[in-house]
């Protein structure tokens, strides 16, 4: 492993490390220790100018409680929603495009996965009108599974980039030697290539579950309200019509921030096993 | 790339879709998929190209309300537009500047690399600037640079440098804006890289020790190359960061100030189309049809790159 | 301004004729987009909407309420996609895109002459007419000027500015006290354009300004340049802070709290956040933007806030009966008094809410704008010419000697947009 593990350094080493991480990750969290520092100062430090010095009240249960009294809980909820089924979807529909992309040889296999990649790198923004329309036309406006439907769609675009390489770097011999035992092909994708892509949907559970959960354009043109909408576009409806309500959407922020964080950490030996194979071509 | 029509195993007494198996496999697993992203993605390019021909304000719908102009939208934002110009170069400025995320997660990655108690907690810490909502990085740097009550000038000053107004500079703006976005940025390739190192082959790193390899020389020779694929990722999400970016534009500049010291072309898109006072759809979609074939050049690359890599495997 | 106070029984008569049978059978829907999503204005339209309800029971009433800048992308969308009945939305120029779509209900049969509405929003109908018809019914507005901190006013012996001399005097003396004399923070451009606004209308006028913002001036006119030339006295003092381009305006308040700075010119939402901060009502004052050009007419600003009828609404008659009831003097009291919006009523025959600002700007409005009231540079100039404007605006607050420059290319933008 690299680089050469701590255990084996010496003692004064090994304390010199575990002494810096603290403070390493405090430097590198600075301006998230900020962000917490503006979640409990009083609207008032924003008009003084007081963003960095000791805030003039501690205004911690005041604010995190008008967030959580506020619609904050219910836009976490549709969040959720939103957010799991899309990440199931698209982890699901992946796995098939890549294994077939990854296993089978067959003509336009290339331009297929092309175009996947292609759709990858437009500048998203330009679908708005289109997809709007569609999503009008199918009846899904201001719905999640309109939201979701979308989001499943063009995740997939990375989604199979990501599997179809991850398959490629499986022991082909498998796949080989369960075709010469005749076991079908829907079998040998079940039973043989599914299990051994676990690390590799851990992986991509915790990237799309960040990528949807943080998306806030989607979010705002193709829903329109509370009962639709995610907590990102949730944050800015404490903004009032001429001032931002910095402490709030600070507060409503780290609050935000939490579930994404907490999966990572929940799913992240297998998500580490994961993009590890999955970069291996 | 191992062939699988050879492998000739089955029993001449099958039924079509038996025989025909290994062909039409692959096509009922691409289905689903690729019926989803033609309608919602491949569909909608489409429809992109065709507005862009259009002069339409985004309301209603394109054939009620759009007046159709031919190319003219491309010939004034290639010839007569000066902040196409401007975006361009700042869309330069921000692919090669943010490629500064991929070394400097890789550094953290290697530092976090260990099997302390506790190094999971401090992965996931190390993670949180890529979770927590761009509107938000955007206000903590415009705030950490405001030249009255900002900390960077205090921290500038201690090194005797005259104080600066990095957002509101024309020629600084975009550097200040690039940097806030490099933070989660290099948050992800943290993230790739860890995963990288973790399959960096043992045996490989103990041969290389024990010819005495240490420190930037093993680094160099030994680790990176090893790293090539999660590189190659890094590489990719980056760009793609750095081309889409404009979450954070919008929150610290608004591609100001002046109106363009810090636009790029997919914030000038948005702005033109959706922005308070954009109701230039097909404009936009010129834009946006620039902007995709500059990406072009991005897709084939990484297609040629591919295609070699593929080609080279089948030897 | 207000010089229709004709709320004659006549006229309450007609608010019972529309409202009163109508309301009683009020029934089936009502759907209602608001963007008014802060915590005091949402509160105070979902009162109203409670009161509505209470007064048609039979009525089925959906609100939804969006975030102030989401909705401003949003409104594209649900118009053409899931029209509600009822809308809010911003009057003049900045209904025009969709007024031209047809996404708009013309409302016209509510502002003929003779109704409640026509006799008492008299003085708002232009701010909602285009091309002869009137398209929604304003429910608040606001007074722009000049927010000084008197305490530092009289410390300095200065008084309130009566002409464009004494403003620089005044200033001269604020910067030789080693402070600026107004705080701006442009970075969302509007800013800016609220002292080009003023700058125009007292240099040449209400009608030059409406007949540029039609564009039927040029930009390079010596006219314009004029105006840029008086502004360019300030910028050339050191009248404005610093570093105004990237602040956006909250950013720019500290400086009025702190003392740094003597003024800002800003609408009349500047209060609350000045008075949370710790300024009180003796240290802070307004007074109106004082005349420039003797002889010209004085002109406000004071945007107004309207609702609409989407043309796709299903349930139109109600929505009517809607915007009556908004527009009638009893709510425009109660919604825009001080602890609700804290705005100005634009029924002529509601009373002011007993606070030092709104009545200080009731009082030049209905008294002292004889030159008229625009809506402000960016919902009275359409909004390409307005966006190219107001960046030029602010590129000239920090490089005044670009002007050249920058009025030869508003002209070519002038050029291209109209």
């Amino acid at each position: 492993m690299f680089p050469k593990p701590i255990e084996k350094s010496s003692r004064q080493w090994q304390i010199g490390y575990q002494v810096l991480l603290p403070f390493a990750m405090l430097l590198w969290l600075a301006p998230l220790i900020a962000v917490a520092l503006f979640s409990i100062r009083p609207d008032a430090d924003f008009s003084t100018g007081n963003y960095w010095g000791i805030p003039s009240s501690f205004e911690f249960f005041t604010n995190y409680g008008q967030v959580i009294n506020s619609a904050m809980p219910r836009y976490i909820l549709n969040s959720f929603m939103i957010t799991l089924p899309t990440m199931v979807g698209a982890v699901a529909l992946s796995c098939m495009t890549g294994f077939a992309l990854g296993v089978y040889k067959f003509r336009g296999n290339l331009l297929i996965f092309f175009m996947f990649i292609a759709g990858n790198f437009i500048p998203f923004q330009i679908l708005m009108v289109p997809v709007r329309d569609l999503t009008l036309d199918m009846g899904l406006y201001n719905t999640k599974t309109g939201l979701v439907l979308f989001h499943i769609a063009f995740q997939t675009g990375f989604c199979t980039l990501f599997m179809r390489n991850f398959i490629r770097a499986l022991p082909f011999e498998l796949i080989e030697a369960a075709r010469v035992e005749g076991i079908a092909e829907w079998r040998i994708f079940w039973y043989v290539v599914l299990p051994l892509m676990r690390p590799a949907i851990a992986a991509l559970c915790v990237l799309i579950f960040t990528f949807i959960w943080n998306d806030y354009f989607w979010a705002i043109v193709l829903t329109t309200g509370e009962n639709a909408q995610p907590v990102t576009a949730g944050i800015t409806s404490f903004n009032a019509q001429f001032r931002a309500m910095y402490h709030l959407m600070s507060a409503g922020s780290l609050i935000a921030a939490l579930p994404p964080v907490i999966i990572f950490f929940l799913l992240q030996r297998h998500f580490i096993a994961g993009l590890t194979l999955g970069a291996v071509k | 790339m191992a062939t699988t029509t050879s492998s000739d195993h089955h029993l001449p007494k099958q039924g079509w879709y038996k025989r025909n198996e290994i062909a039409i496999t692959p096509w009922l697993f691409l289905i689903p998929g690729m019926l989803m992203f033609a309608i919602y993605v491949i569909y909608p390019i489409i429809q992109s190209f065709n507005i862009s021909l259009y002069k339409w304000n985004g309301l209603g719908t394109l054939a009620d309300n759009a007046k159709y102009v031919g190319l003219a939208n491309y010939e004034k934002l290639l010839f007569r537009d000066g902040k196409f110009e401007t975006a361009l170069i700042n869309n330069l400025k921000w692919l090669i500047l943010y490629l500064l995320a991929i070394p400097a997660g890789l550094l953290i990655a290697i530092f976090l690399n260990q099997t302390v108690r506790g190094i999971r907690l401090y992965k996931s810490m190390f993670f949180f600037p890529f979770v927590i909502s761009q509107v938000v990085v955007g206000l903590v740097f415009t705030w950490f640079y405001d030249p009255q009550y900002g900390l960077f000038n205090g921290i500038i000053g201690i090194f005797g440098i005259e104080p600066v107004n990095i957002l509101g500079d024309r020629n600084l703006a975009t550097y200040g804006v690039i940097a806030a976005g490099l933070w989660p940025q290099t948050a992800y390739c943290m993230i790739l890289y860890l995963t990288g190192l973790n399959a960096v082959d043992p045996e490989q790193v103990e041969a290389a020790r024990l010819d005495g390899a240490k420190g930037h020389k093993m680094l160099w020779y030994v680790i990176i190359p090893q790293l090539k694929p999660a590189t190659f990722i890094a590489f990719v999400v980056t760009i793609i960061g750095a081309l889409r970016s404009f979450d954070l534009i919008s929150v610290m500049t608004n591609g100001g100030p002046f109106g363009k010291s810090t636009l790029v072309l997919s914030f000038y898109m948005y702005e033109k189309a959706l922005g308070e006072f954009g109701l230039k759809m097909g404009y936009a979609a010129a834009i946006a049809v620039v902007l995709f074939l500059i990406m072009l050049v991005f897709i084939g690359y990484f297609l040629w790159s591919m295609y070699q890599d593929e080609k080279a495997a089948k030897h | 301004m207000r010089s229709m106070l004709k709320a004659s029984v006549a006229a309450l008569a007609t608010v019972v004729a529309l409202t009163g049978p109508a309301s009683a059978e009020l029934t089936g829907d009502l759907r209602i987009n608001l963007d008014t999503s802060n915590p005091a204005p949402r509160a105070t339209m979902e009162a109203m909407i409670a009161r509505f309800q209470a007064a048609n029971p039979a009525l089925n009433i959906t609100t939804t309420v969006i975030d102030r800048e989401a909705y401003k992308t949003q409104i594209r969308n649900f118009l053409s996609a899931d029209a509600p009945d009822v809308l809010t939305w911003y009057a003049a120029n900045r209904m025009r895109p969709y007024v031209e779509a047809g996404l708009l209900e013309d409302v016209s049969d509510m502002w003929a002459d003779g109704t409640t509405i026509a006799n008492e929003l008299a003085s708002t109908k232009g701010a909602m007419t285009i091309d002869g018809k009137q398209w929604g019914v304003p429910y608040t507005y606001y007074q722009w000027g000049i927010y000084y901190r008197k305490d530092i006013y009289e410390e300095l012996g200065l008084s309130e500015p009566a002409n464009f001399d004494e403003m620089l005097s005044n200033c001269e003396a604020m910067i030789a006290s080693g402070r600026k004399c107004y705080t701006i923070g442009t970075k969302w451009l509007w800013t800016a354009s609220g002292w080009f606004d003023y700058l125009n209308m007292r240099t040449h006028g209400f009608d030059f300004h409406m007949s540029m913002a039609r564009g039927e001036v040029e930009w390079t006119d010596p006219r314009v340049r004029e105006t840029f030339e008086n502004w360019g006295k300030l910028v050339r003092m050191g009248a404005f802070v610093d570093d105004h381009q990237n602040k956006d305006w909250q950013q720019s308040l500290p400086f009025l709290v702190n003392g740094e700075a003597g003024a800002i010119l800003k609408g009349n939402f500047a209060v609350a956040p000045l008075r949370d901060a710790g300024l009180t009502d003796d240290q802070l004052d307004f007074h109106q933007f004082p005349m420039i050009t003797e002889g010209v007419a004085m002109a406000e600003d004071a945007p107004t806030d309207t609702f609409h009828i989407a043309a796709g609404a299903q349930n139109k008659d109600n929505a009517r009966a809607f915007l009556a009831f908004v527009a009638s003097a009893a709510e425009q009291t109660e919604i825009n008094n001080g602890s609700n919006l804290g705005q100005l009523p634009v029924n002529a025959t509601s009373s002011i809410d007993d606070d030092k600002f709104l009545k200080e700007g009731f009082a030049m409005l209905s008294s002292n704008s004889p030159g008229g009231v625009a809506q402000f540079f960016d919902r009275d100039f359409p909004a390409e010419m307005a966006k190219a404007a107001m960046e030029g605006m602010q590129e000239f607050m920090v490089f005044p000697d670009n002007l050249d420059e920058i009025l030869e290319r508003l002209e070519e933008v002038r050029q291209d947009v109209y």
